[in-house]
C-alpha cells in the first residue's frame, strides 16, 4: 500500500514541476514586470536597483527555486490589474467556486444515478428514450449556451430565478457562503444545473451501461431464483456493483467541473475564481493566471491521486495484480 | 468521363454508402451539415445583407424582431441587432469564421498529433516514453483550459496591435495545440502494431530509409481511425472556438464568429431582444450536433467489429 502511494506521488510530481515551469516562464519571459512596476519616469540606477531587489539578475535556477518556495507559501505577488496580493484575491473568490462545484456535483449525482438506473431497468419505455435523447443533447451543447437558454426561460420569460450573482451571502470567518440564505440558494440553482448537466449525462450513461452489464450476470439470476424482491435485487445487488466505476468517473469529473466553472461563472457573473481567471486572461494579468494555473494543477493532481487510492481500496484485484508483479 | 462514372458507381455500391443510406439520422445530419457549410461558404453571394458594410446599416432598423412576429420586417427574416444588422446574414458570416477556425484547428492538431504519434510509435524507447508522458500530462487538463491559457499568454506576450492582426491564428493555434494528444495516442497505438508487420520489415531489408518507411509505408495504414477523431474533433473545435469567443478571448471583434454573436446578443437577453443571441446559438447547435452525429456514424461504419 505504502509503495503504491509513493509511486503515485512520484508520478504526480513531474506534472507539478512542468506546470510550475510554465507558470514561472510566464512570469519571467512574458511581458516585462520591471517596466510595469517602474511606470513612466525612472533612471537606469533605479531600474538596476529594482531588478536586483526582485532577484531578476540571479541565475535561472535560483529564480525558479525562489518562485517555487514562494508558491508553496502562497506568494504570487501583486495582481497587475487590481494591485492586490494574488493570494488574497483567490482566497476571497474560492468559496464561491467551491460551493458552485459542490452543488453541480450534487446535481449530477442525485439526478444522474437514478436516471441511469431507470434507463437501465426499463430500456424500452418512452421515458428512457426521452432521457437518452436528452443526454445526447446535453453532451453536444456548449456549456455557455445551456446557461443562456436556462436564463432565457427561467429568468427572463418565467422570472422564477435570478440570472446573475450569488444573492445574499453570510460570512463565516473568511468563508462566505450562499447556502444559508434563501436568495443565495435560489441564485445557486441555474449555475449548478448548467455546470452539472454535462456530468449528469455522463454519469447517467455510465450507470445505464453498468446496470445492463450487471443485470446479465449469474448472481442476479440467482437472486431472482431465490425469490428476492425486485427492489432488493435492483438496488441491493445490482446498483451496488455499478458504483465503483461511477465513483471513479465522478471523482475525475470533479476536476472538469472546477475547470468548466470558468465558463459558467462568466455566463452567470458568478464572483468566483473562474471569473477572476477570465478577467486576468483578457487583461494579461500574469500573476493571477500563473497562480490559478498552479492551483488548478494541484487540484487535478490531488483528485487523480485520491481516485487512484480509492480504486486501490475498493477493488481487491488491483492489489493482487500488484503483489504478483512483485511491488 | 468513364473513369469518373465508374468510380462514382463504386462509391454508391460501397458498404459505407449502404450504411449511410440506411440510417435516416445520418442522412438528416449530413443535409444539415451541408446546409451550414454551404450557407457559410457562399455567404458573400447569398446572404441578404452585408453585415460589414456600414453604409447600408440604418439605426432605424435596429432591434427588429423576426419576420413572423407582429412588428417583424420581411427584409430581416431572423430580426436585426442593436445596429440594424441582419441577424441571418451575421450568422452566415459568423459561421464562416467558426468553420474556418474549426477546420484549421483540427488540421493543425491532426498534423501535430499524427506526426508525434507516428514518431513515438515507430521510434519507441525513450522517445516514445517522453512524448507519451507529455500527452498524458496534457490529457489531465480539459482542452478549453489549455486553449484559454495559450490565448492568454499570447495576449500578454504580443503588443495589442500585433495581437489583433494575428488573433485568428492565435485561436487556431490555441485550439489546435489543445487537442493533439487524442490523435497522437491513437496513431501511436496503430503504429506499434504496423511496425512489426512483414511489409515494414521487407522495406527495411531492401534498405529504404527509416523516414521514408514511416511516411510512405506506415502512415497510410494508420490513418483510418484518424478520420473519425478528426470529425468528432471538428465539433469539439467549433465548441472550443465559440466558448473562447463567448468569453471574449477568441477571435477579434472585427471578425465576429457565432460565439462572438452570442456574447453580443447576451446583453440584450434581458430587454426582450432574445433573437440576437438565440438564433446564432441555434445555428451553433445545428452545426455541432450534425457533425457529432456524422462522426458517430463514421465510427460505427468504419469499425468492422460492429458489423
Amino acid at each position: 500500500m505504502l509503495a503504491f502511494i509513493i509511486s503515485r506521488i512520484l508520478q504526480a510530481l513531474p506534472v507539478m514541476v512542468v506546470v510550475a515551469l510554465i507558470s514561472f516562464a510566464m512570469f519571467a519571459y512574458v511581458g516585462d514586470p520591471v517596466a510595469i512596476m517602474l511606470g513612466q519616469d525612472f533612471t537606469e540606477a533605479q531600474r538596476q536597483a529594482l531588478v536586483a531587489s526582485l532577484g531578476l539578475d540571479r541565475p535561472f535556477f535560483v529564480q525558479f527555486a525562489k518562485f517555487i518556495w514562494n508558491a508553496m507559501h502562497g506568494e504570487f505577488g501583486l495582481s497587475y490589474r487590481l494591485s492586490r496580493p494574488v493570494a488574497e484575491l483567490i482566497q476571497e473568490r474560492a468559496p464561491a467556486t467551491l460551493e458552485l462545484a459542490f452543488c453541480a456535483a450534487l446535481v449530477s449525482l442525485c439526478a444522474g444515478v437514478p436516471m441511469g438506473v431507470y434507463t437501465g431497468l426499463y430500456r424500452n419505455s418512452w421515458l428512457s428514450r426521452f432521457f437518452l435523447t436528452f443526454s445526447l443533447i446535453g453532451v453536444s451543447l456548449p456549456t455557455f449556451l445551456i446557461g443562456i437558454l436556462l436564463i432565457l426561460v427561467f429568468s427572463v420569460w418565467l422570472g422564477w430565478l435570478p440570472s446573475f450573482g450569488r444573492g445574499d451571502t453570510v460570512q463565516i470567518g473568511w468563508w462566505s457562503t450562499g447556502l444559508l440564505t434563501a436568495s443565495g440558494l435560489k441564485a445557486l440553482v441555474l449555475p449548478s444545473v448548467t455546470l452539472g448537466l454535462f456530468q449528469l449525462t455522463l454519469i447517467m450513461r455510465l450507470v445505464r451501461a453498468e446496470m445492463l452489464e450487471v443485470l446479465r450476470t449469474d448472481y442476479i439470476k440467482f437472486a431472482k431464483a431465490r425469490g428476492l424482491a425486485n427492489r432488493a435485487i435492483n438496488f441491493g445487488h445490482a446498483l451496488k456493483n455499478t458504483l465503483v466505476p461511477v465513483i471513479t468517473v465522478a471523482g475525475l469529473q470533479l476536476g472538469g467541473i472546477i475547470a468548466f466553472a470558468i465558463v459558467t461563472e462568466t455566463v452567470f457573473q458568478w464572483p468566483g475564481m473562474g471569473l477572476l481567471f477570465i478577467q486576468s486572461v483578457n487583461s494579461a494579468d500574469i500573476p493571477v493566471m500563473a497562480a490559478y494555473l498552479m492551483l488548478i494543477a494541484l487540484v487535478f493532481v490531488t483528485i487523480n491521486l485520491v481516485v487512484d487510492l480509492l480504486y486501490y481500496a475498493v477493488d481487491p484485484r488491483l492489489r493482487v495484480g500488484n503483489a504478483k508483479r512483485g511491488h | 468521363m468513364a473513369a469518373i462514372t465508374s468510380s462514382l458507381g463504386r462509391m454508391l455500391d460501397s458498404d459505407l454508402f449502404w450504411s449511410f443510406r440506411h440510417s435516416p439520422v445520418t442522412v438528416i445530419s449530413a443535409v444539415v451539415a451541408l446546409i451550414c457549410i454551404l450557407g457559410a461558404v457562399l455567404a458573400p453571394l447569398i446572404a441578404p445583407h452585408d453585415p460589414f458594410d456600414v453604409a447600408t446599416l440604418n439605426l432605424i432598423d435596429a432591434f427588429k424582431p423576426p419576420a413572423w412576429a407582429a412588428e417583424g420586417d420581411a427584409t430581416y427574416p431572423l430580426g436585426s441587432d442593436d445596429q440594424g444588422r441582419d441577424v441571418l446574414s451575421a450568422i452566415m458570416y459568423g459561421a464562416r469564421v467558426s468553420l474556418l477556425v474549426g477546420f484549421c484547428a483540427v488540421l493543425f492538431s491532426m498534423v501535430v498529433g499524427v506526426g508525434i504519434g507516428l514518431l513515438a510509435g515507430y521510434a519507441g524507447g525513450a522517445v516514445d516514453g517522453v512524448l507519451m508522458r507529455i500527452a498524458d500530462i496534457q490529457l489531465t487538463f480539459p482542452n478549453i483550459l489549455i486553449a484559454l491559457l495559450v490565448d492568454g499568454i499570447a495576449r500578454a506576450a504580443l503588443p495589442a496591435d500585433v495581437h489583433d492582426r494575428v488573433a485568428l491564428f492565435v485561436v487556431i493555434f490555441a485550439i489546435g495545440i489543445s487537442a493533439w494528444p487524442q490523435f497522437a495516442r491513437t496513431v501511436r497505438g496503430s503504429t506499434l502494431v504496423e511496425r512489426n508487420k512483414e511489409y515494414v520489415l521487407a522495406a527495411r531489408v531492401i534498405g529504404i530509409s527509416q523516414l521514408r518507411i514511416m511516411l510512405t509505408h506506415v502512415l497510410p495504414n494508420v490513418l483510418g481511425p484518424v478520420l473519425v477523431i478528426a470529425t468528432l474533433g471538428l465539433s469539439n473545435a467549433i465548441i472550443s472556438e465559440a466558448t473562447l469567443s463567448y468569453l471574449g478571448a477568441g477571435v477579434p471583434q472585427t471578425q465576429p464568429s457565432l460565439g462572438t454573436l452570442i456574447r453580443i446578443g447576451n446583453d440584450f437577453l434581458f430587454s426582450g431582444e432574445w433573437w440576437i443571441a438565440i438564433f446564432p446559438g441555434l445555428a451553433l447547435i445545428a452545426m455541432v450536433l450534425s457533425v457529432n452525429l456524422l462522426g458517430d456514424w463514421l465510427r460505427d461504419a468504419l469499425n468492422p467489429r460492429l458489423r
